[in-house]
């Protein structure tokens, strides 16, 4: 038989007492420690995104394959309940109401990457019952996805289709887990959050990086020598649906 | 005086009961399914994110708000006949609201998550809204209810604190419909929702629902229970179903000349896949149609006050109206809005068994608490009526 443990009462409540003070400091250190930013964290004061669509190939799905593989996005099998963070739409589907029967060849092959617009407005983020999708003060639109109770008032209320919902487990359709990054449960929204994970140690979106033409362009909007203002100021450019008013921070040069 | 909703019964009604446990179990089967694997068992899509489930939310909310057709008249117009049957309205909204939280429950991709909206409250949020009035509504209703009953039942005057609430709940209930339709009025880029018509469209709709739908269970309680809400008490109510189902119809027809004479195509395209079908899609136009005959029958025979008159022809009305507009906010509103899709396409929705069994059980439910509330409501009346108080 096992001899109990031959501790008085008194001497448990100081143990107990001298572990918690222990405990205390220690654990303010991890907090602060947390919260400190990477030395390399890419910081602005508004991110933004420029994608030149002339630079992009009709048929290319290399930032799609490289963000979807960094974020452990499923290919769900059922496309009307697929799961996407970026990908490719023609011409006619990016910007609804702003075609006509004419166009001009080059622009009707051409394929735009659709993804989160970050709006500066974001009518998702004030729908959210929960705050479970939130706007950073560097103007990243972000999911939490252990918050979200998949009411999907988000999805009704983002105009671009830029939101997907788990309709079923996402784990089995993941080819290979990325262990970086969680995947997530079902009944839970996500979309693209501009690699905030990536920016915060110091690196570009992962869809900026893996672009071959580098059609790409991201930085902060307020900084006037930014490369995506000096893209703006050097190019027409286009934002999906300007007139509903959520100002969005994807640009595109057509 | 609970026990009174049970005790008197017969073995009909207990069987009445039992059919209905049958169907509140297929529901909680189906239930069991959506909760194991996911929403993906119903015919939502990320083009049609809400379906079923949200529509027939949005309808019974306008079934709880139009307790305030019998309570509103009685209590600041003094229509002493609606005195009767005010109870059976407060019931009707109480078990409306039940059902309605349920159907925002099944809905949720993450129903263990549902106090999330009480811990992270969320003023700028219509959904946290509709929570907060929907929570109040219940508790209004339930407390009115049955402290009226209770003073019949005891003979014994209801305390003072009653009368305000009684009072209060007035306002609340147009309350209740406005918030939900703000959730769809005030979101951008789905212009079928986005009109400011929507909330005084969901109003009169719900008064010409809820009132029909009290005029066919008062004449089912005569035709089973025996207790009377009075010729007068009904004729009242056709009126006002009357009234409302015309100002309904007119306000969809004022959407039909926006959406058509402006000839702008996004506010075109839900009516048009509604009733001729777009791009390929036409799941709903047999429903739009069906809708549409409902409507015409409903309105030509509330209209001419032979009809209107005859218990008969009033049945068939207030069936038809209840049953089109159970269609137009039951299930096509919602999805309409999701038509067309960001970008520019159709994708159909329809909803799969499982989701049908779910809202089965819903109804089920709401029809098992509605016939205890009013077996304990034909009780409590007929002793105080026999005097054995």
């Amino acid at each position: 038989m096992k001899k109990p443990l031959n501790i008085s009462r008194r001497t448990l409540i100081k143990a107990t007492g001298a572990a918690a003070l222990g405990i205390i400091p220690a654990g303010t250190l991890l907090v602060r420690a947390a919260g400190k930013p990477h030395p390399k964290a890419l910081q602005a004061k508004s991110w933004a995104m420029v994608i030149n669509a002339k630079l992009c190939p009709p048929g290319c799905r290399i930032c799609q394959e490289a963000c979807h593989k960094a974020h452990n996005v499923p290919n769900m099998p059922d496309p009307k309940q697929d799961v996407k963070w970026i990908w490719q739409e023609s011409y006619n589907a990016a910007f609804p109401y702003e075609t006509h029967p004419y166009p001009d060849q080059a622009n009707e092959k051409r394929a735009y990457p659709i993804l989160c617009n970050h709006c500066e407005n974001p009518s998702c983020v004030r729908v959210c019952p929960t705050q479970a999708t939130f706007q950073r003060p560097d103007g990243v639109v972000m999911m939490d996805y252990h918050r979200c109770i998949g009411c999907r008032f988000c999805m009704a209320a983002c105009p671009y289709g830029a939101r997907s919902f788990n309709f079923k487990d996402p784990r089995p359709h993941i080819p290979s887990v990325n262990q970086a990054y969680p995947t997530r449960t079902p009944g839970v929204v996500e979309k693209c959050n501009f690699c905030d994970e990536r920016l915060a140690v110091g690196q570009m979106p992962v869809c900026v990086e893996a672009c071959p033409t580098k059609a790409i362009l991201f930085g902060d909007l307020s900084d006037p020598a930014s490369s995506v203002r000096q893209a703006l100021a050097a190019n027409v450019t286009l934002q999906r649906k300007t007139k509903l008013g959520t100002r969005p921070k994807v640009f595109y040069i057509v | 005086m609970l026990e009174h909703a049970w005790n008197e019964t017969g073995p009909r009604f207990k069987a009445w009961l039992a059919a209905l446990l049958l169907l509140i179990g297929v529901g909680g089967f189906c239930y069991s399914i959506q909760l194991g694997t996911g929403l993906g068992v119903t015919g939502m899509s990320r083009d049609v994110s809400w379906g079923l489930y949200i529509g027939q939310f949005t309808f019974f909310v306008g079934v709880a708000a139009s307790a305030v057709m019998v309570v509103l008249p009685y209590y600041l117009h003094d229509v002493k006949v609606f005195g009767r049957i005010t109870v059976v309205g407060e019931f009707l909204a109480v078990t409306a609201v039940i059902m309605c939280i349920l159907f925002i429950l099944v809905d949720l991709g993450m129903p263990s998550r549902l106090l999330n909206i009480m811990l992270y409250p969320s003023p700028g949020s219509v959904l946290f809204w509709d929570m907060v009035v929907l929570n109040g509504y219940f508790f209004l209703n339930l407390l009115t209810g049955w402290k009226v009953l209770e003073a019949e039942y005891t003979g014994i005057q209801a305390p003072d604190w009653v009368k305000p609430l009684i009072y209060i709940a007035i306002p609340w209930a147009f309350s209740i419909h406005t918030v939900t339709a703000f959730i769809y009025s005030g979101i951008p880029g789905r212009d079928f929702w986005l009109t400011a018509l929507t909330a005084p469209k969901f109003l009169a709709s719900a008064f010409a629902t809820g009132p029909a739908l009290l005029i066919l269970i008062s004449l089912a309680l005569r035709r089973f229970t025996g207790f009377d809400a009075g010729q007068e008490a009904i004729r009242r109510l056709s009126i006002i179903v009357t009234y409302a189902m015309s100002i309904t119809v007119f306000m969809i027809m004022a959407e039909f000349f926006t959406a058509f004479y402006s000839q702008v195509p996004s506010h075109m395209y839900a009516l048009k896949y509604f009733f001729v079908g777009l791009y390929g899609g036409n799941s709903f136009v047999l429903i739009s149609w069906i809708f549409a005959a409902l409507c015409l029958l409903a309105l030509i025979l509330l209209l001419n006050p032979k009809t209107r008159g005859d218990e008969k022809w009033l049945t068939i009305a207030c069936a038809s109206t209840f049953i089109a507009l159970a269609i137009e906010k039951g299930i096509s509103f919602t999805v309409g809005g999701f038509i067309t899709n960001p970008f520019g396409r159709v994708t159909e929705y329809w909803p799969t068994p499982i989701e049908l069994g779910i809202v089965l059980g819903i109804w089920a439910l709401g029809a098992f608490l509605l016939s205890l509330f009013y077996s304990l409501f034909v009780t409590v009346k007929r002793r105080s009526e026999r005097g054995l108080v």
